[in-house]
């Protein structure tokens, strides 16, 4: 079996990211295994701008962010294999992948590094009725139809979500001569950006639809030819009564992403069940000694920035971990409560010296005026004012060294929701 | 006249109402921020536009390279914009940042090129 | 001229098809879409029947017993997913108790064996999940589980390679008798053939009655589904019914032959026989019904739903035989158990017309048929032996569902191949996955584009109309 320091499964902004800040802390005997044709992952789909403003001060589109790390990792000479599927790992870190050329190969890693990114919820996820016919489009489907290989979902089309893929699809299939009908949204908010909302709905008067949603799809001769819509009532239940048809030939939904964790099971890797991404400590490692996650498939991100910090550490984390290997006698939890809906990392080790340690959290809802406080036994240790959150943007709380010092002392560590700054 | 837009300047998204009557005193309430006033002027006076989209690409693998304009266009160029970009056939070689199209509709803005595709 | 024609591409139609190949006949299957089994057979709860179910004595108890038999052997030799898995009635209430014993006493006049009744406790003793509230259970040892459009795939794949034809896209639009020859309108094209057999599903009766005088009625039942992720195929491994109350015929909860956990049938009788949408009311009682029989089911868990229709005739039994009319078949009303029947059926049917008809047997026949080999379900060292003899078995298409290149292409090449994306995922799997090909459709299409030697604009769903995308953007 051939054996390797480090495998990294993925070679999107994550897995690209986590690479190079290991091979700079000295992992050089790695690989990066890439299920597509090239590296960058979804970045290359996403050929739309916005992407950077943290990592490089500068607005980049999709490709372009995606490039400076393909850079990055090609100066190390990194290896990577592209076309290469992994189909399994177990929790002894053995990686099994499959390509055209290599055929069936094992590797045996001392770490592994999962980087795979996550995936749309489908219409049976939401369980809309109706047609199952031709014209119904996850929205990163159609968004690889249109961008990567020049083809047209259709021309009359109502998106089913506000989230960032169903807001900037509306545009593009605007920008290539489609007519978007409408963006319904089951929430009485979008998870969406604002300026999403104004520059790629405002711009071109397409209605957004708040607390509405698909409750039918119709089809003719195989196509589908409109959906039903309805407003919602406050449990989200559809009104019947409301239902309207709204012709179309083309549905996409943006309703969710989740992250890819089936291999993180082989390993048995323990899963958060709010996330759908690991169980992870400071150091982005899972329950699994030596198995890491960082990006999209731990929890999904907002920005593309954030997705490279948070892989980077775990880079540099997963180097530390074949140096010297894991000492996690003892661990803090760190829990979200009173809105917030989840906190990454779950645990922090109170043998580690590292700081800052960055704290990434959602809120379950929308809230003003509030502060995101930190709480050690009770005891708020940080906190941050907003005069907004909501779902759609992941906060982020930095614990720096001295306050990382005062966690190792406490035993429960909790991120809170406080009105007006008060509990 | 009243315009009412949504504020992007920050997730906040402060619903403003902006009075140009008078270009020289353009009058923006709702905001609770000066940054709020900042991009109701500039959306009323001259509201501008980055556009990506991607154009065909001939001799690679590729069948289309991704673009951008090379700064925001003004926003009633944006259509006229893409039917530029629609009629551009890029040749391979192309490296991302080649100037593909220059000065698109009289902007100052170029098409320029935000991916590679190389030659079979 | 054909000695026989078969109308329906469905596991009926097929079945008899390879059945009818033994003989040195000229046989052809006319379906109105363009591949088999893309009504009642693709979208059934896929089980094989014990048989202690149908009224004794009636052609559905009959044939049922007789069919559930024969999957065993039939698997093997044409290489299509089934496992006996066992069964449960469920019964939620000690007054019903005594139904269990009545179904009980009919199955072993029925013929079927290893049927008992056993506690509450004991049925979640074999199944944890089964509900607290079920008081008993009926256990049916012998029931089993099948992929029911990959059965009618490996059925037609097996009858195209022993000469069987079919046409495909042909519906048959009328049926005329001249000189004791039928001659049988596809969409304005006229064959001509020596006996027609009516496997025409939800359509039987308009078939029969362009030609018998004794008229038939065929009620488009639909039921609907929906499909959980694999991630929930512990919740139960035997298939799980309700005993029929007054509040009528309960829900099924069943594992499939791939490990996804189907929660399904309802019943809702309708006045088309194409209407195969899925309601947002038939899907919450699907749901919600089969939640009765396990609490544990999770509505996050859904990856699709879909619909299908039974073929139920008023007469309330399966109409096989002989018409009226000399040398007229019917196989009508093949609702349920019509999958787990259709290989008793076929036999007969077939040796029927052989014998009327005066057909000999075949010198040759190729009794089995060899499926796509399916990389998800290989061993690493099998795998790894694909792959070097065809290296399109290492490049991973459908990520879910572990799909490679290599099977879709197998797909599209072989024998009565597929055509569209629902044909490579009825073979391949390709896309029946938890992510419901959100990353493999464009994958698929191109592939399906360059086998068949089509734009990628010309990749259809299913057939005519259905393309996916509408024409390039630039």
């Amino acid at each position: 079996m051939n054996t390797c320091d480090l495998v990294i499964i993925g070679g999107g902004p994550a897995g690209l990211a986590a690479a190079k800040s290991a091979y700079d802390a000295g992992v050089k005997d790695l690989l990066i295994l890439e299920r597509e044709s090239s590296l960058g992952g979804i970045l290359n789909q996403c050929i739309h701008n916005g992407f950077g403003l943290h990592t490089f001060k500068e607005e980049l589109t999709g490709p372009e962010y995606a490039q400076r790390y393909i850079d990055l990792v090609e100066e190390r000479n990194v290896p990577y294999k592209l076309d290469s599927t992994v189909i399994n790992i177990n929790k002894d870190k053995v990686v099994t992948y499959v390509n055209e050329q290599d055929g069936l190969q094992k590797v045996q890693a001392k770490a592994v590094i999962l980087a795979c990114g996550c995936r749309e919820r489908p219409r049976g996820g939401i369980n809309i009725a109706g047609a199952r016919a031709a014209g119904i489009f996850s929205a990163g489907t159609a968004q690889k139809l249109v961008n990567v290989d020049g083809l047209m979902p259709g021309r009359e089309v109502v998106i089913l979500g506000s989230g960032d893929i169903g807001l900037i699809m509306a545009r593009r299939m605007t920008f290539e001569g489609a007519k978007v009908k409408a963006v319904v949204e089951l929430m009485p908010y979008s998870s969406g950006l604002n300026r999403n909302i104004v520059q790629c709905l405002n711009d071109f008067n397409i209605p957004l639809k708040f607390s509405h949603t698909v409750v039918d799809i119709k089809a003719k001769d195989g196509r589908v030819s409109g959906v039903v819509i309805a407003a919602v009532d406050d449990k989200l239940k559809p009104v019947m009564e409301s239902a309207e048809e709204i012709k179309c030939d083309t549905l996409l939904l943006s309703v969710g992403l989740l992250p890819e964790n089936e291999l993180a099971g082989y390993a048995d890797v323990t899963l958060s069940p709010i996330t759908s991404g690991a169980v992870v400590d400071d150091k982005m490692m899972t329950n699994v000694d030596g198995i890491f996650e960082c990006g999209n498939v731990l929890h999904v991100h907002d920005l593309v920035d954030y997705v490279s910090e948070e892989s980077e550490h775990a880079g540099l984390c997963a180097a530390e971990y074949i140096k010297k290997g894991a000492s996690r006698n003892s661990q803090i939890d760190v829990k979200g409560t009173n809105g917030i809906r989840y906190v990454v990392p779950q645990k922090i080790n109170k043998d580690d010296d590292f700081a800052p340690i960055s704290l990434k959290m959602r809120v379950a809802n929308v809230f003003k005026r509030v502060e995101v406080a930190v709480l050690l036994d009770g005891v708020k240790i940080a906190g941050k004012k907003k005069q907004i959150v909501t779902p759609g943007e992941m906060e982020t709380i930095a614990l720096g060294s001295e306050v990382v010092q005062k966690v190792k002392a406490g035993s429960t560590l909790e991120v809170t929701l406080l009105s007006g700054g008060q509990k | 006249m009243i315009k009412e837009m949504i504020c992007i300047s920050c997730p906040l998204g402060c619903h403003l109402a902006v009075d140009d009557g008078d270009k020289n005193d353009i009058k923006v309430t709702g905001n609770t921020c000066p940054r709020g006033k900042v991009y109701a002027v500039n959306e009323v006076t001259c509201p501008k536009r980055m556009v990506t989209s991607s154009v065909k690409v001939a001799g690679s693998d590729a069948k289309l390279v991704s673009v951008k304009t090379s700064e925001a266009i003004p926003k009633e160029s944006i259509f006229d914009c893409l039917e530029v970009i629609k009629s551009i056939t890029a040749t391979a070689p192309v490296k991302a940042g080649d100037v593909l199209y220059k000065n698109v509709c009289n902007s100052g803005a170029d098409i320029i090129a935000t991916k590679h595709a190389s030659k079979i | 001229m054909y000695d026989v024609l078969i109308i329906g591409g469905g596991v009926i139609g097929c079945s008899l098809a390879r059945e009818l190949a033994r003989y040195d006949a000229k046989i052809v299957v006319a379906e109105k879409e363009n591949d088999v089994a893309t009504g009642t057979s693709k979208a059934n709860s896929g089980i094989v029947h014990a048989g202690f179910d149908a009224k004794t004595g009636s052609n559905k108890a009959k044939y049922n017993v007789l069919g559930a038999g024969m999957f065993e052997e039939l698997s093997k030799q044409l290489d299509f997913p089934y496992r006996k898995n066992g069964a449960f009635v469920l019964c939620f209430d000690k007054d019903d108790e005594p139904k269990l014993q009545d179904l009980l006493n009919q199955g072993v006049k029925n013929g079927v064996k290893d049927l008992r009744i056993v506690s509450g406790e004991e049925a979640r003793r074999l199944e944890p999940n089964i509900s607290k509230e079920v008081t008993a259970a009926l256990y049916i040892s012998t029931s089993g589980i099948v992929s029911p459009y990959e059965m009618t795939v490996a059925y037609a794949e097996n009858a195209f390679v022993n000469g069987a034809e079919f046409l495909l896209e042909k519906e048959v639009t009328d049926i005329k008798q001249k000189d004791g020859v039928f001659e049988v309108t596809l969409n304005n094209e006229k064959v001509y053939a020596k006996s027609v057999v009516n496997c025409a599903g939800v359509y039987a009766d308009v078939i029969n009655n362009l030609v018998s005088k004794n008229k038939l009625e065929i009620i488009s039942r639909k039921g609907e589904y929906c499909l959980l992720d694999k991630k929930c195929g512990g919740l139960t491994d035997a298939t799980l019914f309700q005993l029929p109350t007054k509040m009528g015929k309960g829900i099924l909860v069943a594992p499939t032959t791939h490990g996804n956990i189907l929660v399904g049938p309802t019943a809702d009788d309708i006045d088309n026989k194409s209407d195969v949408d899925t309601t947002y009311d038939g899907l919450n009682t699907a749901f919600d019904k089969a939640s009765i029989s396990v609490p544990g089911l999770n509505r996050r868990n859904i990856i699709t739903q879909f619909a299908g229709l039974r073929a139920h005739c008023t007469q309330n039994d399966f109409v096989i035989g002989e018409s009226d009319v000399k040398n007229f078949y019917n196989v009508a009303g093949i609702e349920s158990p019509g999958l787990t029947s259709a290989p008793a059926i076929a036999v007969d049917m077939a040796s029927k017309i052989a014998a009327n008809l005066g057909f000999n047997k075949k010198q040759r026949f190729t009794e089995t048929r060899k499926g796509i080999p399916h990389f998800a379900l290989m061993s690493d060292s099998e795998r790894e032996q694909l792959i070097k003899e065809n290296c399109l078995y290492g490049k991973i298409v459908c990520r879910c569902e572990n799909v490679t290149e290599g099977e879709i292409v197998d797909s599209i090449n072989r024998p009565l191949g597929a055509t569209d994306m629902d044909g490579v995922k009825r073979r391949t799997r390709a896309g029946m996955g938890r992510c419901q090909a959100g990353f493999c459709t464009p994958r698929v299409m191109e592939i399906l584009a360059r086998e068949l030697g089509k734009d990628m604009t010309e990749i259809t769903k299913n057939g005519k109309g259905s393309n996916l995308v509408v024409g390039r953007t630039k």
